[in-house]
């Protein structure tokens, strides 16, 4: 196994403790509850895994794991494909 | 800090989405330059960990949570352009697949999350660095003060985008976000580091990787 494959392991154990999350408000929701524009907010016009709840799941904690777990597995493959896009399309140039 | 849509008002939606088409352009075109087959895993699983630590949450004083950017990490090890190729990634899919963060404020949340904060932990770090010597101890201070930067400074353009739009005054606004990214930054500066003294125990020759 190559180190990056434990790294993408670790990103996966993460993900599946994310249930553990706090619930809190992140900073700028905090800020916009405490200083009135918090009304301002629109939600999205479509929902894929909103919240990062797998839509169907009566578990929320199952339905957050494999949010998670899709995720990073799609972000993984995307962030790849574009660095090996990059890549090879500059190889095809000079070679 | 991913802002939702309503909050920005269009002169600032169309400004932050130039801005970012911008930088994340340069972005692709050093990347073309720079990029070497071995970064490009390298790049996958940052982005990977980058979302699964956005995902949990730690809380910090007064019911207020916060997560990990991530950026000043991506920037440390890969280069600034890298980062800011890779947190664009994530606040994409962020925006179109988890409805974290506005469609229109996507430009919003790459210019602060992935730009500003890429750049200010970016050249933190190199100041510390050059101060304290390229040493373990060098490093993972550098990376501490470069990652409390990071949260603090894309707060700042937060904050900044809101008085802007019209949503929150400045004088209420900017003390507010700045103050308590303060202290969301230290827990960015204790994941960074963390991060990065795993990395120095396992794999530090990835300090010797050129940065893109």
């Amino acid at each position: 196994m190559k180190w990056w494959h434990y790294a993408l392991i670790i990103s996966l154990l993460i993900a599946v403790l994310s249930p553990l999350a706090s619930s809190s408000p992140d900073g700028l929701e905090k800020v916009a509850e405490n200083k009135g524009f918090i009304g301002l907010a629109q939600s999205a016009p479509f929902q894929v895994i909103a919240d990062y709840v797998f839509p169907g799941i009566y578990n929320e904690a199952v339905a957050t794991i494999l949010a998670g777990l899709l995720g990073t597995i799609v972000i993984f493959g995307v962030v790849y494909g574009i660095g090996w896009l990059i890549k090879s399309r500059r190889t095809e140039r000079t070679g | 800090m991913h802002i939702p849509d309503g909050f920005l008002n269009v002169a600032t939606i169309a400004t932050t989405y130039a801005m970012s088409a911008g930088g994340v352009s340069y972005a692709v075109k050093e990347a073309n330059r720079k990029l070497k087959e071995k970064h490009i895993p390298l790049m996958g699983v940052m982005a990977a960990f980058i979302f699964a630590a956005q995902m949990l949450n730690f809380p910090i004083i007064g019911g207020t949570s916060g997560h990990l950017i991530g950026a000043a990490l991506a920037a440390i090890l890969l280069g600034p352009w890298a980062a800011v190729l890779i947190m664009s990634c994530v606040l994409i899919a962020q925006c179109l697949i988890f409805q974290d963060g506005g469609l229109l404020a996507l430009g919003a949340n790459i210019f602060n999350m992935g730009i500003v904060a890429t750049f200010s932990a970016y050249f933190l770090y190199r100041l510390a660095t050059a101060v304290l010597g390229d040493s373990r101890k060098g490093r993972l201070i550098g990376g501490f003060i470069g990652a409390w930067a990071s949260v603090v400074m894309a707060s700042v353009a937060c904050a900044i985008e809101l008085a802007i739009s019209g949503a929150s005054p400045w004088a209420v606004v900017l003390p507010a976000m700045a103050g308590l990214h303060a202290l969301i930054g230290i827990g960015e500066g204790l994941i960074t580091g963390a991060a990065l003294s795993l990395v120095l125990a396992t794999r530090a020759d990835l300090w010797q990787l050129q940065k893109v």
